[in-house]
């Protein structure tokens, strides 16, 4: 489970609380463009210490916790 | 002043690459020397720096054109210096010839090293620049990305691309206060130009004479030290390519 380490790392970057960040929140709607989802991917690597091959879309949050745990396994 | 920044410059064992390395030295830059296979040449640059300039000097072998050896040169200079602040994409190489008899390996070859080189050294250090939420990227381009030579399709191919590469990843990356830049020299007196000074070359250029380095070099620093410049391409080839 990384949920809780991408929503504090989410609520730093934008400002807002992290009980507003659900697993269902979607990142645009969060105000996380693009490159701020490499740049929030790049701080993940640096926390969980491995490296994360984003090579397809992740919308959601809980999407990207899943993402995470499927590349760990 | 670029005191305290770390610059990684490819193809520092001599000609533009050398000067480029011993000018941000000068201005305070601690230096990571790049280069293919040329480590004497590259330490006796790293020396000058040292030397002369009082700051931190290394060699680190690599080839450009291979991605997993870029990426894992940028950890080794990332470990030993804490991070990178400006890469300048100066490794180059040419291979001319007639597009009629051209072999597919001097087109690619040319384009692997001056292309690709580029775009993997931007790709890994990326993430360091998005740390640091700083950043500059200098590309050695050539007038010949921006006219064109006979007999130097390939050449002129990847320099041209470098030019639409560097415009994007300043567009890409601006909005994180990193900046990206190219120099495009015109004939500049190095290995590469050796046999090329005849009369006829030197006419085509306005001011009526070769480059030095040293000219390319105070271009790359400005660059450097130019904060609200990105997206540039800086000619310095004596009228050449107006
Ligand atoms: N000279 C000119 O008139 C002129 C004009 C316009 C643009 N430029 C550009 O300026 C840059 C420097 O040119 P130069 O005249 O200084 O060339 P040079 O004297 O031939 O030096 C080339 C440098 O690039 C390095 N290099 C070549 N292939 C490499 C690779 N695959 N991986 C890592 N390093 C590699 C060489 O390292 P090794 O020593 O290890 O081989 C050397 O340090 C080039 O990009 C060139 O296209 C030059």
């Amino acid at each position: 489970m990384y949920f809780d380490a991408i929503a504090k790392i989410v609520a730093e970057r934008t400002g807002c609380s992290v009980a507003d960040v659900k697993p269902e929140s979607r990142f645009a709607d969060l105000g996380i463009d693009s490159l701020d989802t490499v740049e929030l991917l790049m701080n993940l690597e640096d926390v969980i210490g491995m490296e994360i091959e984003l090579d397809q879309k992740v919308e959601t949050v809980g999407a990207l916790d899943r993402f995470i745990q499927s590349k760990q396994a | 002043m670029l005191k305290g920044k770390v610059a990684l410059v490819t193809g520092a064992s001599r000609g533009i690459g050398a000067a480029i390395a011993l000018e941000l030295a000068a201005r305070g830059a601690d230096i990571a020397a790049v280069c293919r296979s040329g480590r004497e040449a590259a330490e006796g640059v790293c020396a000058q720096c040292r030397e002369r300039y009082g700051v931190r000097a290394e060699v680190f072998l690599c080839d450009v054109a291979d991605g997993e050896a870029v990426k894992e040169t940028v950890a080794r200079v990332r470990a030993a210096f804490g991070t990178v602040h400006i890469l300048v994409n100066n490794a180059g190489i040419t291979r001319d010839g007639l597009i009629a008899r051209m072999k597919e390996a001097d087109f690619t070859d040319v384009l692997n090293t001056n292309l690709l080189g580029a775009f993997h050294m931007i790709r890994h250090c990326s993430g360091l620049f998005l740390r640091n939420r700083e950043g500059c990227i200098i590309n050695i381009a050539s007038a010949a990305g921006l006219m064109g030579n006979a007999g130097q399709s390939n050449y002129a191919a990847s320099k041209a691309g470098l030019i639409g590469l560097t415009k994007s990843v300043a567009r890409e990356l601006a909005p994180r206060g990193i900046r990206c830049n190219a120099v495009a020299p015109g004939f500049i007196r190095t290995d590469m130009t050796r046999d090329q000074e005849n009369a006829p070359l030197l006419a085509g250029i306005p001011l009526g004479s070769m480059g030095e380095p040293e000219d390319v070099a105070r271009a790359a620093a400005y660059l450097a030290e130019a904060d609200y410049v990105t997206g540039a391409v800086l000619r310095v080839d004596g009228g050449l390519a107006m």
